[in-house]
C-alpha cells in the first residue's frame, strides 16, 4: 500500500465488494479512504465471487492516495473466517470488523490475524483494525472494544443495525442515536484513535449531509462514512479547516516552539492564553491541512 | 462473432456441473463453465466488446486459471462488458470453484 498517505480520514467511501467498475474507480474520487464491502452490500450467494474479487483488486489495482480498508463479515457468519484467510495476507490498511460486541470476539479475530500473518511471514502491525459498533450491546462496551489493542485505531458506528437493535425507526435528525455517538466519541477521545460516522443514506440531501457532517465534528467524530462520490467533496470540506483556522493555528504553533526555546510554558496569541491542549488543537488542525508543524520551527 | 480456441489439457480435473459467475455490467464478464463429453480438451468461446483489441489478452488470463486449476473437458462461455484482468481472473476462478463444488464461505 501507499507509504505517502496522509494521515486522516474525513470522508471513508463504501464500495460494494461484488461491483468491479466501482471498484477498479475507487480511487479516483477523492475520498481519504476507501472501504471495500464484503458484508451487508453483498449478496449472499455471492459472496466466493465479492471475496475472490476484492482480493484479485488488492493485488492489483492502484486506489491512488487512499487508505484501503475491506469491512469483512463477522466471524461467527459462515463467511468470516475466509474473508480473514483471503484478505490478510493482501496486507490493506485496515479491516472493519463489523457487529463488535464484546472483547471475546476481538481475541478470537485477532488470534486468527495474527495466525495468518506468522503463516506468510507478515508483519503484525501493517493492518489495522477498525472496530464497528452496531448495537446496543456494542455501544455499552464501546471503551474496553476501543482499548482493546494497539492495533485499533478507529471505531466507527453503524446506524442502521443500531436503530434495529434498539427498535426504532431511523429518523433524519439522528436522535435514536444521539446517546450512542457521544459514549462512542468518548471513547476514541479516551484512547486516542479516529471515530468515524456513520452514512447519510438520502444521497440527494446534500444540505441534509453539510448539517449532519457539521453536527458530529462538534460532538469530536474525526470521519464520516459515504455511500455516493458525490458525497465525499461536503465532508470533506466540512473537517478542513477554513483559511482564518489554520492562520490561527500556524500563529499558535509557530509562538509555541519560539516560547518552547527560552522553556516558557504558558502565553498569550492574538491576547488569549495558550497552553498545551490548546497547542495540541492547532497541531491537528495544520495537519488536517496539510501542514507539518514540523516544518513551522 | 464468438472466438473459439481448443487449449491442451495439462491434467485432469473435470468441472461437475455447470455453473456461472460474474454479471453483465459494464466493466465485468458473465463467465459460465460445463463440462464437456470429450477427450479432455478445454473450450474457450468468448464474446468481448473490446475483443477486437483484447480477445488475446483475455484468452490468456481465462487460460491461466484453468491451468491453475488443472481444468480438462470443460465449455467455457465468456462474455465480456470490458473487464480488466483481475476481474477475468476472479470470475473464472469462482467460476471453476462452483464448478468444483469447492467454493467456501457463501450460500448457494
Amino acid at each position: 500500500m501507499n507509504q505517502n498517505k496522509i494521515n486522516k480520514r474525513r470522508s471513508m467511501l463504501y464500495i460494494p465488494g461484488n461491483n468491479p467498475a466501482m471498484l477498479q474507480q475507487a480511487g479516483v474520487y477523492g475520498a481519504d479512504s476507501v472501504l471495500l464491502d464484503l458484508e451487508d452490500a453483498v449478496a449472499l450467494n455471492q459472496k466466493d465471487a465479492a471475496r475472490i474479487l476484492v482480493r484479485n483488486m488488492l493485488k492489483s489495482n492502484d486506489f491512488y492516495n487512499c487508505e484501503i480498508s475491506v469491512r469483512l463479515n463477522h466471524i461467527e457468519t459462515p463467511f468470516g473466517i475466509h474473508d480473514l484467510e483471503e484478505i490478510i495476507p493482501l496486507q490493506p490498511d485496515a479491516v472493519r470488523l463489523p457487529k463488535t460486541e464484546n472483547v471475546e470476539e476481538l481475541k478470537k479475530v485477532f488470534e486468527i490475524i495474527e495466525k495468518i500473518e506468522d503463516a506468510h511471514g507478515l508483519p503484525h502491525t501493517k493492518t489495522k483494525v477498525h472496530v464497528m459498533i452496531e448495537s446496543a450491546l456494542g455501544v455499552q462496551n464501546v471503551y474496553e472494544l476501543a482499548s482493546f489493542s494497539p492495533r485499533i485505531d478507529a471505531i466507527t458506528i453503524g446506524g442502521q443495525d443500531l436503530t434495529a437493535d434498539m427498535q426504532i425507526e431511523k429518523s433524519k435528525d439522528n436522535y435514536g442515536i444521539d446517546y450512542a455517538r457521544k459514549r462512542i466519541v468518548m471513547a476514541s477521545k479516551a484512547t486516542k484513535i479516529d471515530a468515524v460516522d456513520t452514512v447519510y443514506v438520502d444521497v440527494e440531501d446534500e444540505e441534509g449531509l453539510r448539517e449532519e457532517t457539521v453536527y458530529i465534528k462538534k460532538l469530536g467524530f474525526t470521519g464520516k462514512a459515504v455511500i455516493n462520490p458525490r458525497q465525499i467533496n461536503i465532508v470533506n470540506e466540512v473537517f478542513t479547516p477554513t483559511e482564518s483556522e489554520i492562520r490561527k493555528a500556524y500563529r499558535i504553533v509557530k509562538a509555541y516552539y519560539e516560547n518552547k526555546a527560552k522553556d516558557i510554558g504558558v502565553f498569550a496569541v492574538d491576547g488569549k492564553m495558550v497552553d498545551a491542549p490548546v497547542v495540541t488543537r492547532a497541531i491537528h488542525t495544520l495537519t488536517l491541512a496539510d501542514i507539518d508543524p514540523e516544518t513551522i520551527k | 462473432m464468438p472466438i473459439k480456441i481448443v487449449i491442451l489439457p495439462e491434467k485432469n480435473m473435470q468441472p461437475v456441473h455447470k455453473a456461472q459467475a460474474g454479471t453483465f455490467e459494464s466493466s465485468d464478464i458473465m463467465i459460465l463453465i460445463e463440462p464437456l463429453d470429450n477427450d479432455g480438451d478445454n473450450h474457450i468461446e468468448l464474446s468481448s466488446s473490446v475483443g477486437k483489441q483484447f480477445k488475446d489478452q483475455i484468452n490468456r488470463d481465462i487460460t491461466e486459471l484453468l491451468q491453475k486449476y488443472e481444468i480438462t473437458g470443460a465449455r467455457i462461455i465468456a462474455k465480456d462488458k470490458g473487464a480488466l484482468s483481475p476481474t477475468i481472473k476472479a470470475r473464472v476462478e469462482t467460476a471453476v470453484l462452483r464448478s468444483l463444488d469447492k467454493q467456501q464461505g457463501t450460500l448457494k
